[in-house]
């Protein structure tokens, strides 16, 4: 098993949808982190899944939106460390309505054509988003 | 105010409610001839029909009330550029009602995001079309006598097809359905469908190939039409285009109290010999049609039904 040095501050990303971590990687802009390693581990093998990515980052974490991970991937787990010690581990809350955030890849939608129209995806009540309009799904592989 | 966007914008109560308004004015249409007199519908039809638009605008003329509007994007300030939002403002100073269809999916609801009036989804993309739904809901209660416990198959494009998207959506909400869901592998209803309207609530459901397997257990058949205006590639088209074809020879295999339903237009999937058999529904559905969207715009405009004193529910 490919080894990582543990975390003294900051934090782990982890239960990350194989394959998706590099998306994820990006849509929170973790390339432009100066203060702080990075670590992306592609595949690790899971008890739950199978299969996970896993995201972890040592430093200064106070410019990051976690919030991003609560549409991307419901399953994501967030363990915050300090001091070597594990000080909180939450879930990421899935916002009811993005608005904005991620846009709507159906040609055959709305959004597509008309000027001005916002990109809005609503939370449905199988955790999934689907676009307003045309209710295709947000899927994060499509990122 | 409401809008009907989508086929469950309207609660169940609220649509047994517009089914049996809807039959009474099918049984007497002449007592609502003037119920929505100087009343205004806008046809706003940005993609060609035949059926859906004139239905809307034969409704609005059989309740007394007048229409405006245009039959083609072409013709109306589309062409130019302008958005849809921007269209409802301006109709809404012109009618007191809309009916839209657009070849986009969800250009309907962005009118009623910026609307002053009532707006009707009449069919948007491959997305929905919910007076169709509730025109088949209608055309099927008067067949059956009820909407619970039916056996329906879709057959054909059910993966485009958005009367059958819409049509088991709402059906969904009656208990003890079936569905059989008869189509090549390429036109497939949605997953979604599957996983978010059937799945959660145990409603059966069979996937098949084969239309002659699933005739002898329907209560309704439901053909639809491969849209060549839903494909990107005219070599899919053509290729699925006579997937099933419903004759008179296969229909000796359904029961004799079967219903062929078909939102029209047909194409060759329904050979003509079919037509005079009385299981043949497709022609009845294009005349309920009518009546159900007289309901829906008396009941979207507040107007009251004579014969009961009454709207057929609050908007």
């Amino acid at each position: 098993m490919l080894k990582v040095d543990e975390i003294q501050n900051g934090v782990v990303i982890d239960h990350i949808t194989a394959g998706t971590g590099l998306a994820l990687y990006h849509l929170m802009e973790l390339e432009k982190l100066n203060d702080a390693s990075v670590a992306l581990l592609q595949n690790v093998r899971s008890q739950k899944s199978g299969k996970k990515d896993i995201i972890k980052i040592e430093g200064d974490i106070t410019s990051l939106d976690f919030n991003v991970l609560g549409y991307l991937d419901p399953q994501i787990t967030i363990t915050y460390i300090e001091n070597g010690h594990v000080t909180r581990k939450v879930r990421p809350e899935q916002p009811k309505q993005l608005v904005n955030v991620i846009k709507c890849t159906n040609p055959r939608c709305i959004t597509s054509l008309e000027e001005g129209c916002d990109h809005i995806f609503a939370l449905t009540p199988s955790g999934r988003y689907r676009c307003i309009y045309c209710e295709q799904e947000f899927k994060v592989q499509n990122l | 105010m409401r809008h009907l966007i989508d086929p469950l914008d309207f609660t169940y109560e609220e649509t047994l409610r517009l089914l049996d308004l809807a039959d009474r004015i099918h049984d007497d249409p002449a007592a609502y001839k003037d119920v929505a007199y100087r009343k205004r519908l806008a046809s706003l039809f940005y993609e060609p029909s035949t059926r859906t638009r004139l239905s809307f605008e034969a409704a609005m003329l059989n309740l007394g009330g007048q229409v405006l509007g245009f039959p083609d994007a072409g013709v109306s300030s589309a062409s130019k550029g302008e958005t849809v939002a921007d269209t409802i403002r301006i109709v809404s100073c012109y009618a007191d009602i809309a009916a839209m269809r657009h070849p986009k999916e969800g250009a309907p609801l962005r009118a009623a995001r910026y609307s002053r009036i009532p707006v009707i989804n009449a069919g948007d993309g491959g997305h929905s079309h919910p007076t169709q739904t509730l025109l088949d809901m209608m055309t099927i209660r008067r067949r059956k006598g009820h909407l619970d416990g039916l056996t329906i198959g879709f057959c054909g494009d059910l993966k485009f097809g958005r009367t059958v998207h819409s049509l088991i959506k709402s059906l969904s909400r009656w208990p003890n359905m079936k569905f059989v869901l008869i189509s090549p592998e390429e036109l497939r209803v949605p997953d979604y469908i599957l996983t978010e309207v059937l799945d959660p609530k145990g409603i059966p459901y069979v996937e098949t190939r084969s239309l002659e397997e699933a005739l002898p257990q329907l209560d309704i058949l439901y053909m639809t039409r491969v849209q060549r205006e839903r494909f990107f590639n005219e070599e899919d088209y053509v290729r699925l285009k006579n997937s099933y074809v419903l004759t008179k020879a296969k229909l000796a295999q359904a029961p004799a109290d079967m219903a062929v339903l078909h939102p029209l237009p047909r194409v060759n999937e329904i050979t003509l010999d079919v037509d005079d058999d009385p299981r043949a529904a497709y022609f009845e559905q294009a005349q309920n049609g009518v009546y159900m969207r007289m309901a829906l715009i008396m009941t979207l405009l507040g107007l009251k039904d004579p014969k009961t004193g009454e709207v057929a529910f609050q908007c």
